[in-house]
């Protein structure tokens, strides 16, 4: 079986059809960032719905035997004189006898006092939810400002480094444009799949960075792909014009590309599906990542080169091919 | 079949071998169950997947430095009279200030200041100052109005805050394994500074563990300057409205024997007796008035400082202090050497843990928490479920569609997939074994929920590899090459895109393991294990499996692909 035999479709022809929509969405991702930026809190302003290990606070999932009254449980926690308390149904698609019910207080700007929410939304369920319709606390999230904090700064530092990481290696193989050109792409992929976060109003946690570090990484490999084929492309035939020769690699590892996306995709699809309410964000991340990240490597890094080069062609200087190392 | 190929699929099935014992080690059985139960055993799980608490602690690192100062004070004024120069006072121009709400500390606690010396004698203080005893820990600097400055050097500080970040490792891992708790993970945790990560198996109750850790027995016993005073005004007017460098105003925690609510002491700051100066401590009960004590020894040393002080004030008070207030104050009726007997206002359950947490060492600086989670094991038990069936649903579709698209050559990917996930959970299962011949070091390689996705992205990256590989001999097929000689063009073309997209993934594999924490770090782990047996499958085995079958074909015949 083979489904892209002898593709020829001429993929540079459509780049402004790409810049388009990378734009629209690119767009769309930093307008919402932006409202939500000037709508949050003045104190914490934030682009994205944190997760509680970046925001700071407390969180605390509890599963009823039975369907819980959602009003009840905050009349309970008011009681005990916890005002600001969100609560919240916990829909668990894989397990919805389950009856899970999430908890979540602000944060906590006195650390000597970090923990009485919890203790105190523990001992208000305790007394009301005891014989009737038991409730198990079954997790906890406490953090305080300085974790919080610190832990934001990694995570900002993480998704820096192994950017630098992957354009100095790809500097080091390649060129410095091919390297900037992936990372470029990559970059992209990271706007959209946050915005995609921001727009669906979906929390980023310290899973979700690293779903999108790998997803860098995916993005990165497609690119490097088609830039491999680029480049070997390169030293067979000098006398292309770069255009078609990049038309030409892209074609030729489209059967590929597309394959290796899929199958991933269908992975990233079952942990989706199937992997739980843990696991969802993260996943959301992946799949709407590798999306975005297999068409970048097609129409966002391999443009970005011949761009460049007619960009170099027009400044009068050498108008010749980018000059790509040898392999190995 | 030539020797070379035989060799090789000897190394792989010695691999296979080496790994599956990795995962099961010598299963008490072949039954399913005992399988599991043999998988369990040998994968080590994080807490999000077998449920439990992790705590991070901040250390006040600061208070060590104070303490270390407050002993030197003593020492210099020792000296000083020695040395027969004359001075008003020595003291510490910026203590240490402990915010109550966040912790924060404030002030110079390295900072020592020597008062009032004559100016003749100026230059004999600066020498006992550059002198042998004080010149290694602090630099010393003249001032004006006659006074010399100690300031700690900063590398003496550092370490000296690393060493009671060490200290407190070792006093929380001896309390931790009081409680019971089987493998606690106590470490330095890396993204802050002067924190300690806690994790602890199995347990749910943050409650208990927070006492244990947190609440600090730091007992001490303080000189009483003056007290008891209704409230912090009257004591502070005491002093004219401002409290003395050297001493310190502490509240009671509720009644005292003798007195009505809360009062207020004014204490001298440096301790008499600290916590690190007892050696044990028993609880007991005072038969005549009910209350709960608790019967110390002190080290030697400490009992003769101890015998110094009470025997040159007698009459006077002292105070017992656990946990920022005072506990106790007691008249000194004689001399008292190293044993002792303490009465207050405790409950009956914090004298058994003070006893417990003093026998077990004094935290050298107080602790405060500043996250905590935790995870119920049944949560956990579902994560893994849920994982593990995503996993599977995901590998089979993969390996279904292999088979479809590439027929033959399809088997040739699935085994190399199989053989992957055998190897990865090997990996991890090896290191556990490894790291407990050790003695507990090495590393152990931990499967965590991210981890588990980790695994998951790792069969799309091993399909990768071999769709790459495919394709490749598909296209050289195509130029019309025979089939050893697709094969090898095809192997030999993927090779260099098969190096660079595994780097670029290692990088930032590596770059998560060395940012992330617990759960990150797991998915980093599986995520670097598996394109390392990756690299190993997808390229190694699969060729060989192709070899093998090659070597069986008949001339001018082509591989199904």
């Amino acid at each position: 079986m083979e489904f892209f035999r002898g593709v020829n479709v001429n993929w540079l022809g459509w780049k402004w059809y790409f810049l388009a929509f990378s734009m629209i969405f690119s767009v769309a991702g930093i307008t919402k960032m932006t409202l939500n930026w000037f709508h949050s809190d003045p104190n914490h302003r934030t682009p994205v719905p944190l997760s509680v290990d970046f925001r700071g606070g407390t969180e605390i999932e509890v599963r009823f035997a039975q369907p819980p009254d959602l009003d009840a449980i905050r009349k309970a926690i008011y009681a005990v004189g916890i005002r600001d308390a969100r609560i919240q149904n916990y829909y668990n698609l894989q397990h919805p006898e389950n009856h899970e019910v999430l908890i979540g207080l602000p944060e906590e700007t006195n650390e000597a006092a970090l923990d009485v929410g919890r203790t105190q939304v523990e001992s208000a369920l305790q007394t009301h939810y005891n014989q009737f319709n038991p409730a198990t606390v079954v997790k906890v999230e406490v953090v305080g400002p300085t974790v919080g904090e610190q832990l934001k700064k990694k995570a900002v530092e993480a998704t820096l480094f192994s950017l630098l990481g992957m354009l100095v290696y790809l500097w080091f193989r390649f060129q410095l444009i091919y390297g900037v050109a992936a990372v470029v792409a990559c970059f992209h992929d990271t706007l959209i799949t946050v915005g995609a976060f921001a727009l669906w109003n979906r929390e980023i946690s310290l899973t979700v960075i690293a779903a999108i570090l790998t997803l860098v990484g995916y993005s990165m490999n497609d690119t490097i792909v088609v830039f491999d084929r680029i480049r070997e492309n390169l030293r067979l035939s000098r006398r292309e014009p770069l255009a078609d020769l990049v038309n030409r690699s892209i074609n030729q590892t489209l059967s590929r590309t597309v394959l290796t996306s899929g199958l991933t995709f269908l992975t990233v699809l079952s942990l989706f599906v199937f992997g739980g309410q843990v696991l969802h964000d993260f996943s959301f991340a992946l799949v709407v990542g590798i999306l975005i990240g297999t068409y970048s490597s097609i129409a966002v890094a391999a443009p970005m080169l011949v761009a460049w080069q007619e960009w170099r062609a027009g400044q009068g200087k050498a108008a010749s091919l980018p000059a790509a190392r040898k392999a190995r | 079949m030539k020797t070379n190929l035989k060799n090789k699929i000897a190394l792989i099935v010695a691999v296979m071998l080496l790994c599956l014992y990795g995962i099961f080690g010598i299963p008490s059985g072949i039954s399913g169950h005992a399988l599991l139960e043999a998988i369990g055993n040998q994968i080590h799980l994080g807490l999000d997947l077998r449920g439990g608490a992790h705590l991070i602690l901040q250390v006040q690192v600061q208070e060590a430095v104070s303490t270390y100062t407050d002993n030197t004070v003593q020492q210099l004024q020792q000296d000083l009279k020695k040395a027969n120069i004359g001075y008003s006072q020595v003291i510490k121009p910026d203590p240490l200030v402990v915010d109550p709400v966040n912790h924060k500390e404030t002030g110079r606690p390295d900072l020592i200041r020597v008062e009032g010396i004559s100016p003749a004698q100026s230059d004999a203080v600066g020498t006992l100052l550059g002198g042998p005893k004080y010149a290694n820990e602090y630099e010393a600097s003249s001032g004006a109005d006659n006074s010399w400055t100690l300031t700690m050097k900063t590398p003496y500080e550092n370490d000296l805050k690393a060493r009671t970040v060490d200290q407190a490792i070792e006093t929380v891992r001896d309390r931790v394994d009081a409680l019971g708790v089987s493998e606690p993970l106590i470490e330095e945790y890396n993204l802050g500074a002067s924190q300690i990560l806690v994790e602890l198996p199995g347990v749910s109750d943050l409650n208990e563990i927070e006492r244990v850790i947190r609440e600090t027995a730091r007992l001490e016993i303080h000189p009483v300057d003056a007290g008891p005073f209704q409230d912090q005004q009257s004591a502070l007017a005491s002093v004219n409205g401002v409290l003395p460098p050297d001493e310190e105003l502490l509240q009671t925690s509720g009644d005292l024997a003798g007195s009505n609510g809360v009062s207020y002491y004014l204490l001298q700051r440096v301790p008499v007796v600290q916590g690190s100066d007892f050696r044990s401590a028993v609880p007991g009960l005072n038969s005549n008035t009910g209350q709960q004590t608790v019967e110390f020894t002190l080290t030697n040393d400490a009992g003769d400082k101890f015998w110094d002080y009470t025997s040159a004030n007698v009459g006077k008070n002292m105070a017992v202090v656990m946990g920022g207030s005072v506990r106790e104050v007691a008249v000194i009726k004689s001399g008292i050497r190293d044993r002792g007997q303490i009465e207050g206002t405790f409950t009956q359950k914090e004298v058994t843990e003070l006893s417990k947490l003093l026998s077990s060492g004094a935290l050298p600086a107080s602790l405060n928490y500043i996250a905590a989670n935790t995870v119920g094991a049944t949560l956990g038990a579902d994560s893994i479920k849920d994982g593990v069936r995503a996993a599977v649903v995901g590998v089979v579709l993969v390996m279904i569609f292999m088979l479809i698209y590439y027929k033959g050559s399809g088997i040739n990917a699935d085994l190399a997939l199989i053989l992957n996930l055998i190897i990865l959970l090997g990996i991890m299962g090896l290191s556990t074994i490894l790291s407990r011949a050790s003695g507990g070091g090495g590393l152990t390689l931990t499967l965590t929920l991210p981890g588990i996705a980790g695994v998951i992205l790792t069969i799309g990256m091993g399909v990768d590899s071999n769709v790459l590989i495919f394709e490749r001999i598909r296209e050289e097929i195509r130029a019309g090459k025979a089939a050893s000689a697709a094969v090898d063009q095809g192997f030999a073309r993927a090779w260099v895109t098969i190096v660079d997209t595994h780097v670029t993934t290692i990088v930032s594999a590596v770059i998560l393991f060395m940012f992330g924490t617990g759960p990150v770090k797991g998915f980093a782990t599986t995520l670097f294990v598996g394109l390392l047996a990756n690299l190993f499958t997808a390229v190694f085995v699969s060729r060989v499996i192709f070899d093998a079958h090659l070597d069986n074909l008949k001339p001018g015949e082509m591989v199904s692909i």
